[in-house]
C-alpha cells in the first residue's frame, strides 16, 4: 500500500518536473488601455504562432493607475511585471538608474525617428522602444474657417489662432472657437501649458533650477490663454482633459482643437464624428520665436532590470515595434489604424502617404527638440515635461493652479506668482535650490 | 399588521417611496441600460430611455477583452475568504469580550476600531515592500489577509453585539455539563447567533467586495478581483460609455444579486447593538 | 459570573485577535514612522541625497536622514490646511446629510406600501456598488457637463448645466459619497424602527398623539443609539475617502487629507514627506474619534 503511495508520489513529481521543464515562459506585459494598445492584445497571435514557448499575459490599466503600479513595483523591486509600458517621462528617469534593460532585439533601430529614440536612449543605448509616437497640432473645422472669411496657413501663429478662434466663436448655436486642456494634471493641462509656453520663449527653470513663473513669458502665456479661453472657449473649460474635448470636437462644437496627433484619427472617423469630413490640420502655433507649441510623447515598451525573461521580453517587443506588425495592423484594418509616429519607413510608405493626416504628424514629432524644448537654455530635457523625479508632483500642483485660474477663481498674476511659491518650496525641498 | 391603514395613505405612500426609490436608483439604472447602447446612442441628447437599438455587443467587447469569469472569481474567493478567516478569529474574541470583559473591554474596541484610521496610502510602501519580502505580491492569500484584517474591528464589534445579547446562564448551563470551550462556542453559542453571523457575513462581504485600494495595489492577475478590472475601463482615449457602462454593470451585478436575496436579513440585522 | 477560569480562557480567546491587530497596526506604522524621517523619493531613493548634501548622515541603505523636515514641510504646505478643511467638510456634511436623510427614508421605508421589498433593495442599492464604479457613473453618465443626464435635466427647464467638477467640486463628491453611504445610515435606522415596539405604536395611534410629536418624543429617541452608531462607523470610513476624488479628478479644489498624502506618495514620488503626512493624519483622525467617543460614546455602553 505505501508502495503504490510513494509510486504515485513520485509519478506526481515527475510529471511536474517534466511540466516545468516543457513550460512556457509566461509574460506579464503591464499596459495602458487605449485604442493601439488594445488591438494589439487582439495580434498576439502572429507573435505566438512563431514563439509557441512564449504565452503572454496582459494588465490592463488606465493610465494613472498603470504608472503608480509600475513605479511602485519598479522602485520597489516587486518583479511583478516582464514588459512594461512606459511614457517619455520615465524612460530617461529610470534608465539613468539602471532600472531597465538596454533593447537588443529591436527591428531596424536606425529606421525609428530620431525625435524618438533620441529621448528613449540613454548614453547611446536603446532603453525603450517605441509603440507609438505623438506631437501635438492643430484641428480645425474647414467649415467655419471659410465661413469666417480666413485660411489656415500650414503653420499660424497664435495671434492668428486667436484671431480665427474669436471670429468662429457663436456662443448661442454652441459652436466654441477653440477647446484647449483645462483639467488639472502634468499630463493634461501642464502638457498644454508647458508647450505653448515654450512658443512664448518662457521655461520652467532657469541654468540654476530657479522656477520661472515670475518672469514676463510665462505671464504672456497664461494671459493669452486665459483670456482665449474666456472669449472663445467652451463653457467648463478647466475641466477638460483630452476626452473631454474629443467629444465636444466631434460633435462638431469646436471650431479649432490643439491636441495630440492621434487625435486626428478618432476625428476623421465617420463611425465616431460628426465632422469627420471637415477637418483640416495645422502645425501648433509659434510666436515668431522659433519655438512651436508642441510636445512629443511615446508610449514605449521597456524591460525592467531583473525579470528572468529578458529573452522572451526582447523577441516580443521587437514584434510588437516591428515594421511587420505595422503590415500586420494595416493589412487587418487599414493603414489609418496603424500605430504612428514611430518610423521613418512608414512615412516613406506611399500608401500611408494617403492617410490625410499623416505628413502634418511627421512635421510637427520632427519640430520638437526635447533637448532644447524652448528659446533659452535650460537644464533639463524634456518638451512637455521636466524629465526630473519631482516634475510630476510640482506639476500637479501648478497644474491645480492654473485649472482654478481658469474656473475663474483666481487672476493670472495670482496663480503664476501661487506657482512660483509652491514649485520654489518643492524644489528647496528637493535640494535643487540650496 | 393589526394597524388599520387607509387604502388612500397607503396609496400616496405608495407613488411617494417608489418616486423617492427611483430616483436614488437611478444612476444604477441610467448605467444598465446604457450597457446596452450603442457608444453614440450613449452619449447622444436628449438621451433615450428605452426605444433605442437594444445591443449586447458592449458586453461581448469587455468579455473579449478581459477574463471577465476570472476577476469575478477572485472577488469572490477574496470576499468569502477574508469574511471567513476573519469570522474564526472573531468568534472567541466575541465571546469572551462579551461574556467574560474585562475592564478595558470597551476601550480595546475602541482601539481595534482606530486600526482603521491611517490613511491607506500613508502605509503603501512599508506593506508593498513586506509583501515583496514574502512573496505575497499578487496571492490570493497575502490580499485575503489584508482585507480580513481590515474588516475584522468590524467583524469583532457586530458579533460582540449580538452575543450579548444572548444570556449567558444558558452556556453557563452548557459548561456544567462539562462541555470545552471549544463546544461551546461551536454547538451552543454560535448556532443561537447564526442570524447575527449572517448578518455580519453579509455586510463585510459587501465592504470586502468593494474595498478598491489594497486590492489594486497589491495584485495584478492571478489575485486580481473586479476593481482591477474596472480600473481597465476608466478614462480611455475617447468616450467609451457604453463599454464603461457594461464593464460597470458587470463588476457590480453580483453583489447586487446577493443584496437583493439577502435584503431582509440585512433589515434586520445591522444593529450594532443599538436596539434593545 | 465570570470566574477566574473564564477569565484566563477570555484573554486567551481574545489573544489572536488582538496579536493580529497588533501587528497590522504596529509593523507598517513602524515602518511609516521611520520613512517619515528620511529623505526619501521613490524614484531616486540615496543617489540625490548623497551628491546633494555631502556630510548628510544616512542610513544603512543610504537614505539620507531628514530629521523633521518632513513633517514641517508637509505641516506648512498650504495645501495642508485645505486638505483639512476639506477632510472636515466631506465628514461633516455627509454626516449630517446621511442622519436626516436616512431617518426620512426609515420612516418612510416603515410605513405600509405596495413593493415595499422592491423600493427598499432600490435604496440600499448604492451602498452596494463599489466606490470606483459609483465615482465614473457619477463622473460620466450624470455629471458631465455637455452629454450628462443631469446637464440633459438642467437644459429641459431652460438652466445652464451645471459644471460640476470646475464650479463645484466639493459639492460633487458630497452629493456621491453621500449617496453610497445614506443607504446605510437607512439601514440601520430601519432595522432599528421596526424594533419600536408594535404596540407602542398602536397606543400612540389610538391616543390620537399627532405625527409630528409621537416622532418627537417616541421614535426620536429610540433611534439616538443607532444614529450614534452611524455616526461612528461612517466617519471612520469618511476620513479616508479617496475613490470619489482621485476619479473625477477634484483632488485640486475638493482633495481631502487621504489624497494629500497620496499626492505626495504616488504623484511626487517623496514616501518621507507622504510617510509623515500619513502620520500627521493619524493623529488627527485619532483626535478626532477621541471627541467623538467623549460626545457620544455613552450612547453605546458596552
Amino acid at each position: 500500500m505505501k508502495r503504490v503511495y510513494t509510486g504515485v508520489l513520485g509519478a506526481m513529481m515527475l510529471a511536474a518536473l517534466a511540466s516545468t521543464a516543457l513550460a512556457e515562459t509566461k509574460l506579464t506585459i503591464a499596459t495602458v488601455n487605449n485604442g493601439d494598445m488594445i488591438r494589439m492584445q487582439g495580434l498576439t497571435e502572429d507573435f505566438t504562432k512563431d514563439n509557441p514557448d512564449i504565452t503572454l499575459e496582459w494588465v490592463t490599466l488606465e493610465e494613472n493607475v498603470l504608472r503608480e503600479k509600475v513605479t511602485t513595483d519598479i522602485a520597489a523591486k516587486g518583479g511583478q511585471f516582464d514588459v512594461l509600458t512606459i511614457g517619455t517621462y520615465e524612460v530617461p528617469i529610470w534608465g539613468k538608474k539602471g532600472w531597465l534593460v538596454p533593447l537588443t532585439g529591436v527591428d531596424d533601430p536606425a529606421d525609428l525617428l530620431p525625435a524618438m529614440s533620441g529621448g528613449l536612449s540613454v548614453d547611446g543605448k536603446l532603453m525603450a522602444a517605441p509603440f507609438y509616437g505623438e506631437s501635438s497640432m492643430v484641428m480645425y473645422r474647414t467649415d467655419l474657417i471659410e465661413k469666417a472669411g480666413l485660411k489656415m496657413p500650414d503653420a499660424p501663429t497664435w495671434e492668428f489662432i486667436g484671431q480665427a478662434a474669436r471670429a468662429m466663436t457663436d456662443k448661442a448655436a454652441e459652436t466654441y472657437g477653440v477647446c484647449l486642456r483645462g483639467k488639472a494634471g502634468w499630463g493634461e493641462n501642464m502638457a498644454f501649458l508647458t508647450a505653448m509656453s515654450n512658443s512664448f520663449g518662457a521655461r520652467w527653470f532657469d541654468e540654476n533650477w530657479k522656477p520661472q513663473f515670475d518672469q514676463p513669458e510665462w505671464k504672456a502665456t497664461l494671459d493669452f490663454y486665459l483670456s482665449l479661453m474666456a472669449d472663445a472657449g467652451p463653457p467648463g473649460a478647466s475641466s477638460n482633459g483630452f476626452n473631454e474635448n474629443l467629444a465636444l470636437f466631434n460633435s462638431g462644437k469646436c471650431g479649432m482643437w490643439i491636441d495630440a496627433t492621434v487625435a486626428a484619427s478618432f476625428v476623421t472617423n465617420p463611425k465616431d464624428s460628426k465632422v469627420a469630413d471637415k477637418v483640416g490640420f495645422a502645425l501648433a502655433p509659434d510666436n515668431g520665436l522659433g519655438k512651436r507649441g508642441n510636445w512629443l510623447w511615446a508610449w514605449s515598451l521597456a524591460i525592467p532590470a531583473g525579470t528572468q525573461k529578458n529573452d522572451a521580453a526582447q523577441k516580443f517587443i521587437g514584434w510588437a515595434t516591428s515594421k511587420r506588425y505595422t503590415e500586420l495592423v494595416a493589412s487587418k484594418e487599414g493603414w489609418a489604424n496603424v500605430p504612428p509616429g514611430t518610423r521613418t519607413s512608414l512615412y516613406a510608405n506611399p500608401e500611408y502617404a494617403k492617410v490625410p493626416f499623416a505628413k502634418m504628424t511627421l512635421d510637427s514629432i520632427n519640430s520638437a527638440d526635447p533637448s532644447n524644448p524652448t528659446v533659452k537654455p535650460v537644464p533639463y530635457v524634456g518638451v512637455q515635461f521636466v524629465a526630473i523625479p519631482e516634475f510630476a508632483g510640482i506639476a500637479t500642483t501648478t497644474g491645480q493652479i492654473f485649472s482654478a485660474a481658469l474656473a475663474g477663481e483666481k487672476t493670472a498674476d495670482a496663480a503664476l506668482a501661487e506657482a512660483q511659491d509652491a514649485v520654489t518650496r518643492e524644489m528647496t525641498k528637493a535640494g535643487y535650490i540650496k | 399588521m393589526a394597524r388599520a391603514v387607509s387604502k388612500r395613505r397607503k396609496l400616496i405612500v405608495t407613488v411617494l417611496a417608489w418616486s423617492i426609490g427611483l430616483l436614488i436608483f437611478f444612476p444604477i439604472l441610467w448605467t444598465i441600460l446604457t450597457s446596452f447602447k450603442s457608444e453614440g446612442e450613449a452619449i447622444e441628447l436628449p438621451p433615450k430611455f428605452l426605444f433605442f437599438a437594444w445591443t449586447t455587443e458592449n458586453y461581448a467587447v469587455v468579455q473579449e477583452r478581459s477574463n471577465y469569469l476570472l476577476f469575478a472569481m477572485n472577488s469572490i474567493l477574496l470576499a468569502l475568504g477574508s469574511t471567513l478567516f476573519a469570522l474564526v478569529i472573531a468568534i472567541p474574541s466575541a465571546w469572551a469580550m462579551a461574556f467574560a470583559p474585562g475592564k478595558r473591554t470597551k476601550d480595546l474596541l475602541m482601539w481595534m476600531l482606530s486600526t482603521k484610521m491611517m490613511p491607506p496610502v500613508g502605509a503603501l510602501i512599508p506593506l508593498y515592500l513586506i509583501f515583496r519580502d514574502f512573496g505575497l505580491l499578487d496571492t490570493r492569500g497575502g490580499i485575503i489577509t489584508v482585507l480580513m484584517l481590515l474588516n475584522l474591528p468590524i467583524i469583532i464589534w457586530m458579533l460582540y453585539t449580538y452575543f450579548k445579547e444572548i444570556p449567558g446562564e444558558i452556556l453557563e448551563a452548557s459548561r456544567m455539563d462539562g462541555a470545552s470551550l471549544g463546544k461551546e462556542l461551536l454547538y451552543v453559542l454560535t448556532p443561537m447567533a447564526i442570524p447575527g453571523i449572517a448578518s455580519t457575513l453579509l455586510l463585510n462581504i459587501i465592504l470586502a467586495w468593494n474595498e478598491a485600494f489594497w486590492t489594486l495595489a497589491l495584485t495584478t492577475k492571478d489575485a486580481a478581483p473586479l476593481t482591477q478590472f474596472i480600473a481597465s475601463y476608466s478614462s480611455p482615449e475617447g468616450l467609451f460609455w457604453a463599454k464603461l457602462s457594461a464593464a460597470s454593470t458587470m463588476a457590480i451585478a453580483p453583489i447586487l444579486v446577493l443584496g437583493w436575496f439577502a435584503q431582509k436579513q440585512l433589515v434586520r440585522g445591522l444593529t450594532f447593538g443599538a436596539v434593545k | 459570573m465570570a470566574t477566574q477560569q473564564t477569565r484566563a480562557l477570555g484573554k486567551l480567546a481574545v489573544a489572536p485577535s488582538v496579536f493580529a491587530l497588533f501587528v497590522w497596526m504596529i509593523v507598517p506604522l513602524a515602518m511609516t514612522i521611520y520613512f517619515s524621517f528620511l529623505r526619501y523619493n521613490l524614484l531616486d531613493p540615496n543617489i540625490a541625497c548623497s551628491l546633494m548634501h555631502p556630510g548628510q548622515l544616512f542610513d544603512a541603505e543610504n537614505r539620507c536622514l531628514a530629521g523633521f523636515s518632513n513633517y514641517t514641510y508637509f505641516l506648512t504646505d498650504p495645501a495642508f490646511f485645505k486638505a483639512m478643511g476639506n477632510s472636515l467638510i466631506l465628514v461633516g456634511w455627509v454626516l449630517g446629510i446621511s442622519v436626516a436623510g436616512g431617518t426620512l427614508l426609515a420612516l418612510l421605508l416603515d410605513q405600509a406600501f405596495y413593493g415595499r421589498g422592491f423600493v427598499r433593495i432600490m435604496m440600499i442599492a448604492p451602498f452596494l456598488v463599489m466606490p470606483t464604479v459609483s465615482a465614473l457613473v457619477w463622473k460620466n453618465m450624470m455629471m458631465n457637463p455637455v452629454s450628462g443626464f443631469l446637464a440633459y435635466l438642467f437644459k429641459l427647464v431652460g438652466l445652464q448645466p451645471i459644471d460640476w467638477f470646475a464650479h463645484a467640486p466639493m459639492t460633487a463628491v458630497v452629493i456621491m459619497v453621500a449617496w453610497q453611504w445614506v443607504p446605510f445610515a437607512t439601514l440601520i435606522l430601519l432595522t432599528s424602527l421596526q424594533s419600536l415596539d408594535e404596540e407602542q405604536k398602536e397606543a400612540a395611534e389610538m391616543d390620537g398623539t399627532p405625527p409630528l410629536s409621537y416622532f418627537w418624543y417616541i421614535v426620536l429617541p429610540h433611534l439616538i443609539r443607532p444614529m450614534t452608531v452611524v455616526i461612528l462607523i461612517e466617519t471612520i470610513f469618511l476620513l479616508n475617502v479617496f475613490a470619489e476624488i482621485y476619479v473625477t479628478g477634484t483632488g485640486g479644489r475638493a482633495g481631502n487629507l487621504p489624497f494629500l498624502v497620496y499626492q505626495y506618495g504616488l504623484i511626487s514620488n517623496d514616501i518621507g514627506g507622504a510617510s509623515a503626512g500619513g502620520i500627521i493624519a493619524v493623529i488627527l483622525a485619532n483626535i478626532v474619534a477621541f471627541f467623538l467617543m467623549r460626545m457620544i460614546g455613552k450612547n453605546l455602553e458596552a
